[in-house]
């Protein structure tokens, strides 16, 4: 079901959907209601401050709209994901974050109010004052307290539509991590990419990259150019992308990086959504495609916790094409957001026959280091694990769903899968 | 360009006005719910279509409303370049078979009521001097077919009148786009399965806006319907009370 009017047709839908980039069963409906709210053309923007930077929309419109509009204006998201192709309820239901999570949190933090269709039929405003415990359930709550109708926020002012980006070469996973503390104390952006197939010695080698607005002076005169956008049109047959392809490119990627260091002025496009410039790249991984699976790893768990998560991956062969390692700085506002202090990997595994048994491995590892795992990313996780993750957390979700919506008119499949409702 | 559009809430509508809007064009918005007016109204504002947006009440089932609400508009805009229509409704030829008061209503909003409404644009324009009048009517009236025969016969009214309008007043001014859109994935036709050649909202606002530009009088968007319709016209009566298009 698509509308404009999220208002009129929201009434009897249990879930609504933005543009389904949430890599698992989150935005997909429960087998026994097949009918979700699809919100992409409730994209009207409803007020924005230019002073203050103060801005609120309907729900449904996507990042790369914003972007488009207002980049040019000296304006971005004060969080964004690594693609830009979402909506804000989807950035809202997820509690995503980016690259400066370790500085500035989660897209929930920023949120300053939402209008939201609540289970009872009732259309209301939520905030951190107003039905605080909606508002906080909502951040990361996956869709399941109601329908996001509207999202205020506020804008961040940028120097330019360029970044200022080092890159370095990491020789191992325990170097990896003092470089991502070290960074973080330096550079708003950090991520880095991890060669999964190295073993080892090298296990965890990659490259880091940090990031900072460019100011206006040091940056081109121009705009970035909206460049060749390469488009995958069918599916990759699935022999394509094999351990040794895989280990292939990884090893290219790696050497690419010849210089121990290298930096320079890049496009925010490049720099912040480097898949978007690929049209349905995820055709590579062929008919089967693939999954994701984030975890995070607490601080407390130490500096051997990303060791050990990468040997489960590593020993079992889980072919992963790309793997992300970040530093997370601090807890997100959302009742089940997903960050915590510590360390967070997200892989790409290719879906094979052995993939629950592998996801199920990474699970049990991770809980062992008391972490916990992203919802947004999650398609095979057991329930019985996700209890044992969340814990307390789990139980005032439930007790706030209680109240809010004691019938449970709002599931999904993966509330089913992981809440059994 | 100064343009007094009734349809710009939702679908084509919307994403015409916003092409307008962020190229700096002046509008003014009419239509039947104030208050969601005044929501397309800010999002064009936002996007470059200048501080306020006015906004003027007009509901194509009341033809009274009609030409105080293009005079409103020509007073709010300091005159008046353009008047677009998307304005219009839908429904499937089994829903208008089962529901005669709703066929009644489709043929008045869609046919009657937009000739009348046309009718005070085209006044409006005159008295400034001519401009463009652009109306969607539809591929729909191109050919009696059998799951369109309402809402074929009702936009093939309005594409006669249209095109009379243009061979009247060309001389005066008046430039005539007559849209015809073929399949176009929209709220409207959400509930259909979208056939080939169906195109996007913000490619035909594209195309529609070049031919505001240019005049050009009849626009069939995604284009390649322009060779589908002109199959379909040729196609013998025998073999059309066969096909179930
Ligand atoms: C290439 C790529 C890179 C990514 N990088 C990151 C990253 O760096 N950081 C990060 O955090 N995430 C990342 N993601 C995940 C993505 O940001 C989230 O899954 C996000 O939620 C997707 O938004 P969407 O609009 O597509 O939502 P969907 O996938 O359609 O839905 C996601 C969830 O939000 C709910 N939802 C959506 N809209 C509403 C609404 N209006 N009201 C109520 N509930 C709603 C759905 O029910 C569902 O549970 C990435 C995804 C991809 C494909
Ligand atoms: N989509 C297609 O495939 C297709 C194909 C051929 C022709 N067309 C024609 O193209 C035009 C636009 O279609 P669309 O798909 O963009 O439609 P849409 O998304 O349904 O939008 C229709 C617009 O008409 C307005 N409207 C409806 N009834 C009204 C009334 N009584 N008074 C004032 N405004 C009224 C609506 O305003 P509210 O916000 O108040 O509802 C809305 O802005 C229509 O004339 C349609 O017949 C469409």
């Amino acid at each position: 079901m698509v509308s404009e009017d999220l208002e009129r047709v929201s009434a009897d839908v249990c879930l609504s959907r933005g543009l389904g980039r949430s890599y698992g069963d989150a935005s997909l409906p429960p087998e026994d209601q097949p009918n979700v709210l699809n919100t992409r053309l409730a994209d009207r923007i409803l007020s924005f401050d230019e002073t203050s930077g103060a801005f609120r929309a309907e729900s449904g419109l996507s990042l790369t709209e914003l972007n488009r509009l207002l980049m040019p204006r000296g304006y971005f998201t004060p969080v964004s994901p690594g693609t830009s192709i979402v909506t804000l309820g989807g950035m809202v239901a997820a509690d995503i974050h980016g690259k400066n999570q370790h500085k500035d949190g989660n897209f929930g933090d920023h949120v300053t109010s939402m209008k939201m269709r609540v289970a009872d039929g009732s259309v209301i405003e939520c905030s951190p004052t107003q039905h605080p415990d909606l508002f906080r359930a909502t951040i990361g709550g996956m869709g399941l307290t109601g329908h996001i109708l509207e999202v205020e926020f506020n804008l961040r002012r940028i120097p330019s539509q360029w970044i200022w980006q080092e890159s370095r070469r990491i020789r191992d996973i325990d170097e990896f991590q003092d470089a991502l503390e070290d960074a973080a104390t330096e550079w708003p952006y950090t991520m880095g990419w991890i060669d999964c197939l190295a073993r080892g010695k090298s296990m965890g080698r990659g490259i880091m990259m940090t990031g900072r607005w460019a100011e206006s002076a040091e940056a081109p005169p121009k705009p970035p150019k909206k460049g060749f956008q390469p488009s995958l049109r069918f599916d990759w047959p699935s022999w394509v992308l094999n351990g040794l392809t895989i280990r292939l490119f990884n090893e290219l990627y790696y050497r690419k990086q010849w210089r121990r260091k290298s930096s320079g002025i890049v496009s925010n496009q490049s720099f912040t959504y480097p898949l978007d410039a690929i049209h349905s790249w995820n055709r590579m991984y062929g008919r089967r495609g693939f999954t994701q699976y984030q975890c995070v790893l607490p601080r407390e768990a130490g500096r051997s916790s990303a060791k050990r998560v990468l040997e489960v991956l590593t020993s079992r062969g889980g072919a992963s094409f790309l793997c992300v390692i970040k530093d997370f700085g601090r807890e997100g506002l959302g009742v089940l957001s997903f960050p915590r202090p510590g360390i967070t990997l997200a892989l790409d595994i290719a879906v094979r026959d052995d993939t629950q048994a592998l996801v199920d491995a990474l699970n049990e590892q991770v809980l062992q280091e008391g972490g916990r795992i992203y919802l947004a990313k999650d398609s095979f996780t057991r329930r019985e694990h996700f209890e044992a993750m969340e814990g307390q957390r789990l139980d005032e979700f439930r007790a706030i769903r209680d109240r809010w919506d004691p019938q449970r008119r709002f599931r999904s499949a993966q509330s089913v899968r992981l809440l059994g409702d | 360009m100064r343009v007094a559009f009734l349809g710009a809430t939702k679908g084509m509508g919307r994403a015409l006005a916003r092409l307008m809007a962020e190229r700096g064009d002046s509008l003014c918005l009419l239509g039947r719910n104030p208050t969601d007016l005044q929501r397309s109204a800010a999002d064009l504002s936002v996007r470059g279509a200048g501080a306020v947006v006015p906004c003027v009440p007009c509901d194509l089932e009341k033809p009274g409303m009609f030409a105080p609400a293009i005079d409103a508009a020509r007073a709010a805009l300091g005159g008046l370049d353009a008047v677009d229509v998307t304005a219009g409704i839908f429904a499937t030829q089994d829903e208008l078979e089962a529901d005669p008061g709703l066929a009644e209503r489709l043929v008045h909003i869609d046919f009657g009521n937009t000739v009348l409404f046309c009718e005070a644009a085209k006044k409006g324009l005159l008295a400034e001097g001519g401009g463009t009048l652009c109306v969607f009517s539809s591929v729909a009236g191109e050919r009696g077919r059998k799951p369109v025969i309402i809402y074929g016969a009702a936009k093939a009214g309005l594409t006669r009148y249209l095109e009379g309008l243009d061979h009247k007043h060309h001389a005066d001014g008046l430039n005539v786009v007559t849209v015809k859109p073929g399949f176009v994935k929209t709220s409207m036709t959400s509930a259909l399965e979208p056939p080939p050649f169906a195109g996007e909202p913000d490619a035909v606002a594209r195309q529609v806006l070049r031919a505001i530009d240019r005049g050009t009088p009849v626009v069939y968007a995604p284009s390649p319907w322009r060779l589908v319709m002109a199959v379909i016209r040729a196609l013998p009566r025998a073999i059309m009370r066969r096909v179930g298009f």
